[in-house]
């Protein structure tokens, strides 16, 4: 160490002088000192006379600014909310908050269907045959030369073309001859298929009612994600110490799945769902997804699977065929090489560009306004109509959204640093 | 030696071809069988809707009303196809005047004839660079100079004094519209891609609004459809650039941390939030920002809005063709000794912007789908007048029909875009010897 400490290539040229800044035109450090002042003076300038003139027309239009609004009482009909919500007594902040909710409800669960509709069609495009390659080709094609409000108005106006309550169709009943006798003979008891119902009143889904019994088989699965964590970290522990894997999968087969059903067993194993059912001209019972979440998650995904299977596709393709044979011939398994070889490095590649793709999802869920859905977007909208309060109103959908896509990167960023190549 | 040229005869041929792609193995033997039989009955289905069941023409009643009875017949079997008959003008052209629809056909084709001449590399080369062109081209700008400035005075005088000034006002338009043309005559020859671009956007802009050479006038407020889509995106585009290039350098700017700084938060602030809250702000917050009195026409503040959200996007595009040009360049300008923006303009930028050009189309096919957003904000493009168009009563229930239409044309724009690009991409990977 000391060594290398005494060195000379090693220790620091010594730093050029300090010179003082002349005034001077001649002096580069002066003049960019002065552009600066320059710039931002003008910049300023510009700011300050919008917030002049904005300040006078609120003055000359009587609208308050702040945002005190936040605490009076919102009025507006919300369709969809997670959170208990009476429009007659709930705030403005209360409203938005809801928007909020929806917002992240109909993104999070986008993100995870347009990873996994992406990933499939992103390896379609790769397949070996080639009626799938060209037919997902197409797909992503298509995908991504229409405009996303086009998809979703077009999928909006097809879930209100679906017949009303009293004649909505079963899921079941949709699929033809023989798929629809497999899928009966396999659901049938659980009057699952038949309990799924689609209707221009929303979709409706079996729901399972919680029951104390479902308490303990989640705890047992808790419990069984815990132990096959800690049988993976043994596993490591063993196999750098021996060179010898200790077989993973039929552990975490044990106690992921073997574990709960067991307890599920256990309590005779209850299965009580609830089923939506026609009464009068709407039904009870079952979960709800209306058809304006419905039409715009479907848009969303869809839409973004287009280009997450293009990230994935070029993934893939990045990780050269050189990698696989060297793996191979190491003696790792197809698995194994997937796992350790290729996949580490695919992500690599496509983690900056899946990330942008989130940002996308997210801030695409605006769109949300135009078919009716209530996101943040859609009541900020209305707050701003009613209160008159412009700036705060955008204030408002602006800091959510910067809020958002900033949790997002942050958290992608981590998750980069975490899977980079560690470098010289 | 013949046998080694020529492959065996079971490698090659259709049979084989078959056998490799398409039943390589029972699994892909499966996916095909599966997938012939899923696409034939989608397509066949499709072909009796479309097609064969469609119902291309509708009787109209003595008040010109279409009668839709047997459109709504035939709905779930066969297409409405005449709803695009009745409706097509409108959808195109929006209510710009019936019978001065010839303009925005006319300005579609010019858009259409701008971006293909973009593609010809001949174009974007440097012209007739001699100080004869360059004087033609600074009269002319002299000239348009010179009226803006007889207008200034003019206004000054009116609001400040309330006194007319005795200036030659019509003369001065006169030499305003000649040296309009003499400067684009001369970018055409020193610069012929900024030549046809400034020309072609000039003319474009002639055509929609009129009230000179004798075409009549017609108001923002009576544009509509497809040459809105064309003029949001494309004249979005021209104006970011400059912009973008502007706020790349100074992200990338060592010597101005206060610049930097500024176009950080300027691009990251804005590619933090979604369009239509720039949108919004565009159409609810901007006529706040103005002094009372001055009225921004709706068109021209989501033009303003797409130019900064534009901006931010492409100035990141640019910003990635400076860093991959390596720093031995910058090196060797400096070396050279020349001045920042000698070395800017004629070392860094002509290679950088090459690099980006692929990316650039991409973005831009981006810009002209989000161009569909002005809907929410209520201004009548493309997509917003297959609305208007389904609004009539007769043909509420034909959407799916307007819907495909429209998908057809965006398609047509954005597929022609991104081959283009795409094969940029492969000439410069070949170019780069990968």
């Amino acid at each position: 160490m000391s060594a290398t400490a005494a060195d000379p290539r090693v220790t620091a040229a010594r730093k050029a002088p300090k010179r003082r800044m002349r005034v001077s035109w001649s002096d580069p450090r002066f003049r960019a000192l002065v552009w600066q002042f320059i710039i931002l003076g003008i910049v300023g300038g510009i700011v300050w006379y919008l917030v002049f003139n904005t300040n006078k027309n609120l003055a000359a239009r009587h609208i308050a600014t702040g945002f005190a609004f936040l605490h009076r009482v919102a009025g507006i009909p919300i369709g969809e909310s997670m959170i208990s919500y009476e429009p007659s007594v709930d705030t403005y902040g209360r409203a938005l908050w809801i928007g909020v909710l929806n917002t992240l409800k109909v993104a999070g669960i986008g993100m995870v269907l347009a990873t996994i509709l992406g990933t499939l069609i992103g390896i379609g495009r790769l397949s070996g045959n080639w009626l799938m390659a060209k037919l997902t080709g197409f797909y992503v094609e298509v995908m991504r030369d229409i405009p996303l409000l086009l998809q979703l108005l077009f999928w909006y106006t097809a879930l209100q073309g679906l017949p009303a309550p009293r004649q909505a169709w079963r899921v079941a009943e949709l699929m033809d001859g023989a798929t629809f006798h497999l899928f009966h003979e396999t659901f049938a008891n659980w009057q699952f298929g038949s309990g799924m119902l689609l209707s221009n009143r929303g979709s409706r889904i079996p729901i399972l009612n919680w029951e104390p019994a479902d308490n303990w088989i989640l705890a047992a699965f808790v419990v069984g994600a815990i132990g096959t964590f800690l049988w993976n970290g043994h596993a490591n522990r063993r196999q750098e110490a021996t060179g010898i894997r200790p077989k993973v999968w039929p552990v975490a087969f044990g106690l992921l799945l073997v574990l709960p059903l067991a307890v599920w067993a256990g309590f005779g194993a209850p299965l009580n769902f609830e089923i939506p059912t026609l009464r009068g001209f709407n039904f009870q019972g079952g979960g709800t997804i209306s058809p304006e979440y419905f039409a715009l998650l479907l848009g969303l995904v869809l839409y973004t699977a287009g280009y997450i299977a293009e990230i994935v596709r070029s993934g893939i393709q990045a990780v050269a065929q050189g990698q696989w044979e060297a793996a191979g011939a190491l003696g790792l398994r197809r698995g194994a090489i997937l796992r350790h070889i290729v996949l580490p490095q695919a992500l690599r590649v496509v983690i900056p560009p899946m990330t942008s793709q989130y940002l996308n999802l997210t801030k695409n869920s605006s769109l949300a306004v135009a078919i009716g859905y209530q996101d943040v977007v859609s009541i900020a909208n209305t707050t701003l109509n009613q209160t008159g309060q412009a700036v705060e109103g955008i204030a408002v959908i602006m800091a959510v959204f910067l809020t958002i896509s900033l949790s997002i990167s942050l958290f992608m960023n981590w998750y980069n640093a975490h899977i980079a190549l560690v470098g010289r | 030696m013949s046998d080694r040229t020529q492959p065996p005869a079971g490698l090659v041929g259709p049979i084989p071809w078959l056998r490799k792609n398409l039943f390589g193995s029972w699994i892909s033997t499966a996916i095909t069988l599966l997938l012939i039989y899923l696409i034939a009955k989608i397509v066949i289905a499709l072909f009796a809707w479309g097609v064969v069941n469609a119902i291309w023409r509708v009787p109209y009643n003595q008040n010109g009303i279409a009668q839709t009875a047997i459109c709504q017949d035939a709905k779930g079997l066969g297409a409405c196809w005449a709803v695009i008959g009745d409706k097509y003008r409108l959808i195109l052209f929006g209510r710009f005047p019936y019978d001065e629809q010839w303009r925005p056909a006319i300005v579609v084709v010019l858009f259409v004839a701008l971006f293909v001449l973009s593609t010809i590399k001949a174009v974007w080369r440097k012209g007739i660079v001699s100080p004869a062109v360059r004087y033609i081209a600074l009269a002319g700008a002299g000239l348009i100079l010179l009226d803006n400035l007889a207008g200034l005075l003019e206004t000054i005088a009116a609001v400040g004094f309330g006194q007319h000034l005795p200036l030659p006002f019509d003369l001065l338009a006169i030499l305003n519209t000649v040296g309009k043309c003499l400067l684009i005559a001369g970018l055409l020859l020193l610069w012929p891609a900024i030549g046809v671009w400034v020309g072609t956007l000039a003319l474009i802009l002639v055509l929609m609004f009129g009230g000179i050479l004798g075409l009549a006038p017609v108001a923002v407020d009576y544009w509509g459809g497809l040459p809105i889509t064309l003029i949001l995106a494309t004249f979005g585009l021209a104006f970011a650039f400059p912009i973008a290039v502007l706020v790349a350098l100074g992200r990338r700017s060592t010597q101005l941390p206060a610049v930097k700084m500024l176009c950080v938060v300027y691009v990251e602030l804005i590619r933090g939030v979604p369009l239509i809250s720039v949108l919004f702000m565009a159409s609810v917050m901007f006529p706040l920002f103005m002094p009372p009195g001055i009225n921004v026409d709706k068109l021209l503040r989501a033009q303003i809005a797409v130019i900064l959200f534009a901006a931010a996007y492409l100035a990141e595009v640019v910003r990635g063709g400076l860093q991959a040009l390596p720093k031995g360049q910058t090196e060797a300008a400096d070396a050279m000794g020349l001045s920042y923006w000698q070395k800017t303009a004629f070392i860094i930028l002509p290679q950088a912007l090459r690099l980006v050009i692929p990316p650039l189309v991409n973005t831009f096919i981006g810009f002209f789908k989000d161009t569909s957003l002005v809907l929410i904000i209520g201004l009548f493009d493309l997509l917003t007048m297959g609305k208007i168009a389904l609004s009539d009563p007769p043909w509420q229930s034909f959407s799916t029909e307007v819907y495909i239409t429209l998908a057809a044309i965006y398609i047509v724009f954005c597929y022609g875009m991104s081959r283009y690009s795409r094969g940029l991409e492969q000439e410069l990977n070949k170019a780069r010897g990968r």
